[in-house]
């Protein structure tokens, strides 16, 4: 218990989770991925126009790498490594809102859940237990069979899938905030409900929260691969990961580099943002400080 | 009530039960006093008598299963949550755990502020300042502190915060909650004095709750020893530890270390058993198992509080006149 | 310096660090003092001041990875246990020569096991030659009887146990053995008064009978009063002022820092306006302040306290290490 350490210099417990953050190689590299997808979701078309992954051309189809194509070219000759490039903007369109709006909604009702015990609570509960008895991915499935297969469809059922999981994390995180006696203190001296909310509760809660969402990121992302993989996400043309994966599927003996590209790309991509959960986890841990 | 100096405080037969899975806890059971303007009451009792539940029973910050309390003549238990947070601007709570009780992500300028915010009190942005700063500098934390968070701080300074933030609203009357338990004794001492200039420079009243007897005779007008839930004896300070009536009383207070060699290899009078359970207890002295005195009179029934001297109440059967 | 003969643990010179980040936490600066069979000594601080630590140095229990004992010797019966390989440590010193007895009664149980056999199992571990099951229940009975538990508690959980009663079984399994010293870390801090007063009064009654010695930390003064024949006071990882009881109550020679502690407790007999506590706050244990580590905090500071550190002035047990005493050094150079 280091009670009179004097700090090395002031920091506010978001400047020292950025600090402590910085020290962890791993999840840097982790990082360093995450704003290279980003880089490449906004400059991708300057790297490689959207037009080399559409232009179909059958004398070039199922080439291996080379100068030309860094990764290759697919069945009608179209250049993988743009499509994949592209891809990158498909897949986090889908798994970036998907992932934030249900942590929004997670962070929301947690809060209500944690304050309004009683009833509330009881409620929510059991509205979730319902749709939890149904699998994600299923719930998932049913959406988009129902709706259709578009960007905005994927996204709702990421959605629905996500949404209970998320809800019962942050309910259990603010939960135990709750209890903190800072939240009597400043119900004692005067606080309201919304004070309590959103000036303790759910800054408080944000470390963690965070922390969930980069994990939900990383599985929401293979979530939706696997959907376009089995057909149900978005339509063909389109350079989704989990598409491209699909349309290598006859061609993982003759052609690997079909199936290799695009895989290395989701693997990369989920593996980087729970590098990213990890070190942000480690950073907000206060047991772990010093 | 008002026949003399209005009191500032009074508790009539409050009670908190709290349900649990194994039956109902009788944490707060029918205590009951008054505190006069300026003066403070210690509250002494052992781990989990009840004490903070009584304290946060006072706040309402858990609703009361029975009983009144009235501060300054309006009563709390019946009030809406508008006017209960106008009462509470004259009634505040400094928490026993310096470092569960303050919120991390704030900075110590903004923690101190928060309760002139939210209750919008001051118009300015410089009005706040200024009386953080004040504040600040009446509890003794240096202004570079301003806008450290509380991590970066030991507990003694923390507990500093936690004084700062109840006094910012210029309350009348304060709950002091085993403010310095977790402190180190010299820190220890640093607090009490400050609460001590305090209450002489602003008349404040406060209720001092704490284990320690050795501090609450230090800082106290009047004792109240509770025991699971009940309060079985009440005296003046001085009363009290020249003269402690009940059974309990005098065991604790043969049980404090004294530090200096005067009962060196005196065996101290040692009671035996440990502090019971205060689930669904059945009436009758609950203090009768550890009791060196008791008898048949002192089961089926609760032993009243009985004045045996000017302001010195004790319930226990050996005192009740009676016999 | 004393007759060599009787003396159980010597304690010289030892200093303790712990690198963390880049960071040392110089947490024990020179301690030395000894302990004779059968006697209890006190060792009094405030948080921080490195009590724990210099225990745990003792019985070699420190963190691997951060503490260094950089220099010292711990003799115990004789030999150095600096020196002794941890194996023999583990099967012939640890628990069986000396026992500690931690601050935390809770963290200190296995939450899964019966106390019963918690206790046996420190039997067991600590006994070469094989007891019969039969012999090991026995003894486990009599250890729960002899800190005041009936017999039939030991199929019970720590969780069923009260918090005194926990105190009580952690001080079971460290007698079990019946060690020659015993070190107990604040046994009581956790305990409510009258349970604090059970717990105490046992310890004693125990450490008479089986006349062991004990080394007991703790930061109240009002306990070492009443347990203590000798009373070490620690400040910022040195000891400042050790001596017999009567020395450090007697109020004579009395260094600051422990005139400072006894002017911080509300005194029960007097009625004080105000209380006289040490301003201040510890030294930052990284950053330790030159000369005498309580020279920013001390009102009767000189010059020379923060320039040379002071060395113990002797007089008869009394040893007090401050510049205002001995050969008045410090006096005349006084601003
Ligand atoms: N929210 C709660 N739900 C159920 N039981 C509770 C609750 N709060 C307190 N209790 C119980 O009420 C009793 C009194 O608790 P309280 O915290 O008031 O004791 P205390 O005297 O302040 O003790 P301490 O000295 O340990 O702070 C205890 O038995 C405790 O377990
Ligand atoms: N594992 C560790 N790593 C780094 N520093 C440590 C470690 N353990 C203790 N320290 C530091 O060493 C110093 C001495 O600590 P120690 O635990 O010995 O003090 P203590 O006197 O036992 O205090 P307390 O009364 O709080 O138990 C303190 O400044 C503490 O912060
Ligand atoms: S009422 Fe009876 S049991 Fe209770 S304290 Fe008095 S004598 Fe003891
Ligand atoms: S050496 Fe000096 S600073 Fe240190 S305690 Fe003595 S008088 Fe005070
Ligand atoms: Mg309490
Ligand atoms: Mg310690």
């Amino acid at each position: 218990m280091v009670m009179n350490k004097k700090p090395l210099r002031s920091m506010s417990p978001l400047q020292e989770t950025i600090y402590r953050f910085s020290q962890n190689k791993v999840s840097l590299i982790g990082l360093a991925v995450v704003l290279l997808l980003i880089f490449i979701i906004i400059f991708g078309e300057f790297i490689s126009p959207f037009e080399n992954g559409v232009k179909q051309n059958i004398r070039m189809r199922l080439q291996g790498p080379s100068a030309e194509h860094w990764f290759g070219t697919d069945a009608y000759g179209r250049d993988i490594f743009t499509r994949v490039l592209h891809g990158t903007k498909y897949t986090m369109m889908i798994a970036f809102p998907a992932t934030f709006i249900a942590e929004v909604i997670g962070i929301i009702l947690g809060a209500c859940a944690a304050f309004y015990s009683r009833w509330f609570d009881n409620i929510l509960m059991r509205v979730l237990d319902v749709f939890q008895a149904i699998p994600g991915q299923l719930l998932a499935l049913a959406v988009v069979a129902a709706l259709g297969g578009s960007l905005f469809n994927l996204v709702i059922a990421m959605l629905i899938a996500r949404i209970p999981a998320s809800v019962r994390t942050a309910r259990s995180i603010m939960l135990s905030l709750v209890g903190q006696e800072y939240i009597d203190a400043a119900r004692s001296y005067g606080s309201r409900d919304y004070h309590l909310i959103f000036r303790h509760v759910i800054p408080n809660s944000l470390g963690a929260m965070i922390v969930s969402m980069t994990i939900n990121l990383s599985a929401i992302t293979l979530q939706v691969s696997s959907m376009s993989y089995i057909g149900l996400g978005v339509s063909p043309p389109t350079p989704e990961w989990g598409a491209l994966l699909s349309e290598a599927r006859e061609f993982i003996i003759t052609a690997p580099h079909l199936i290799i590209f695009p895989g290395i790309a989701i693997l990369l991509t989920a593996l980087s943002f729970n590098l990213v959960g990890d070190g942000l986890r480690d950073a907000l841990d206060p047991r772990l400080r010093d | 009530m008002s026949e003399r100096k209005e009191p500032i405080l009074v508790v009539n037969n409050l009670k908190k039960y709290f349900r649990t899975k194994k039956g109902l806890l009788h944490a707060v059971d029918d205590v009951s006093f008054t505190i006069d303007e300026g003066r403070t009451l210690g509250v002494v009792g052992e781990s989990g008598c009840g004490k903070s539940t009584l304290g946060k029973t006072i706040m309402r910050l858990t609703e009361p299963t029975g009983g009144e309390v009235f501060l300054q003549g309006e009563d709390i238990v019946s009030m809406n949550e508008g006017r209960l947070r106008k009462a509470r601007l004259k009634m505040q709570m400094i928490f026993q755990d310096p470092y569960s009780s303050i919120d991390p992500r704030m900075s110590l300028a903004q923690i101190i502020s928060d309760p002139l915010k939210v209750n919008r009190l001051c118009s300015s942005k410089n009005e706040i300042d200024e009386r953080v700063d004040r504040m600040m500098r009446i509890v003794g934390l240096a202004p570079r502190l301003r806008e450290s968070y509380p991590h970066e701080l030991d507990g003694g300074r923390r507990q500093r915060i936690g004084i700062a933030r109840a006094l910012v609203l210029d309350p009348k009357f304060i709950i002091c909650d085993e403010p310095v338990s977790a402190l180190d004794v010299s820190i220890q001492a640093q607090i009490i004095n400050i609460l001590m200039d305090l209450k002489e420079e602003k008349g404040l009243t406060y209720i001092f709750i704490t284990h320690d007897l050795s501090v609450v005779k230090h800082i106290s007008d009047e004792i109240a020893v509770m025991y699971l839930g009940q309060c079985v004896e009440k005296a003046p300070s001085e009363e009290l530890f020249l003269n402690p009536v009940h059974p309990y009383t005098k065991a604790l207070l043969a049980a404090i270390p004294v530090p200096n060699l005067s009962k060196r290899h005196a065996r101290p009078t040692v009671i035996k058993g440990e502090v019971g359970n205060p689930i669904d207890p059945v009436p009758g002295c609950r203090f009768a198992p550890r009791c060196d005195y008791a008898t048949q009179k002192c089961t089926g029934r609760n032993p009243e509080l009985r004045e045996v001297a000017k302001g010195h109440f004790v319930a226990c059967v050996l005192y009740n006149g009676e016999m | 310096m004393d007759t060599l003969n009787n003396t159980l643990l010597k304690v010289e010179n030892l200093h303790v660090v712990y690198k963390a980040r880049r960071e040392t936490v110089y947490a024990v600066n020179g301690v030395s003092f000894c302990l004779k069979k059968g006697e209890t000594l006190g060792l009094v601080g405030e948080t921080g001041a490195g009590k724990t630590t210099t225990a745990y140095a003792i019985m070699r229990v420190l963190p691997d990875r951060t503490a260094r004992i950089v220099n010292g010797i711990i003799e115990f019966e004789g030999y150095n246990l600096l020196d002794v390989p941890e194996n023999l440590m583990r099967h012939g010193i640890r628990g069986e020569k000396i026992a500690i007895i931690f601050q935390d009664p809770m963290s200190a149980l296995n939450p899964i096991m019966k106390v019963g056999d918690q206790i046996a199992e420190a039997l067991k571990f600590h006994n070469k030659e094989d007891l019969s099951p039969e012999r090991i229940e026995e003894q486990v009975d009599r250890t729960l009887e002899l800190v005041g538990i009936q017999k039939e508690r030991k199929y019970d959980f720590p969780h069923q146990l009260s918090g005194g009663m926990k105190q009580r079984v952690v001080i079971a399994i460290a007698l079990v053995c019946e060690p020659v010293l015993i070190i107990a870390d604040e046994p009581t801090t956790a305990l409510d008064v009258t349970i604090q007063a059970q717990v105490l009064a046992m310890i004693d009654e125990l450490r008479e009978k089986l006349g062991t010695a004990m080394i007991l930390i703790t930061h109240d003064l009002g306990i070492v009063a009443q347990m203590c024949d000798n009373v070490a006071i620690m400040y910022a990882g040195e000891i400042i002022e050790i001596g017999s009881v009567e020395d450090i109550y007697s109020g004579k020679m009395q260094h600051p820092y422990t005139a400072g502690l006894f002017g911080s407790l509300p005194d029960l007999e007097k009625k004080t306006d105000r209380l006289h506590p040490i301003e201040g706050l510890m030294p930052d244990p990284t950053d330790l302040p030159k000369g005498c580590k309580f020279n920013p905090r001390c009102p009767r500071c000189m010059d020379i306290c923060r320039n040379v550190q002071p060395e113990f002035t002797v007089e008869g047990t009394h040893k007090v290490a401050c510049h205002l005493y001995g050969s008045g050094k410090g006096r005349g150079i006084d601003e």
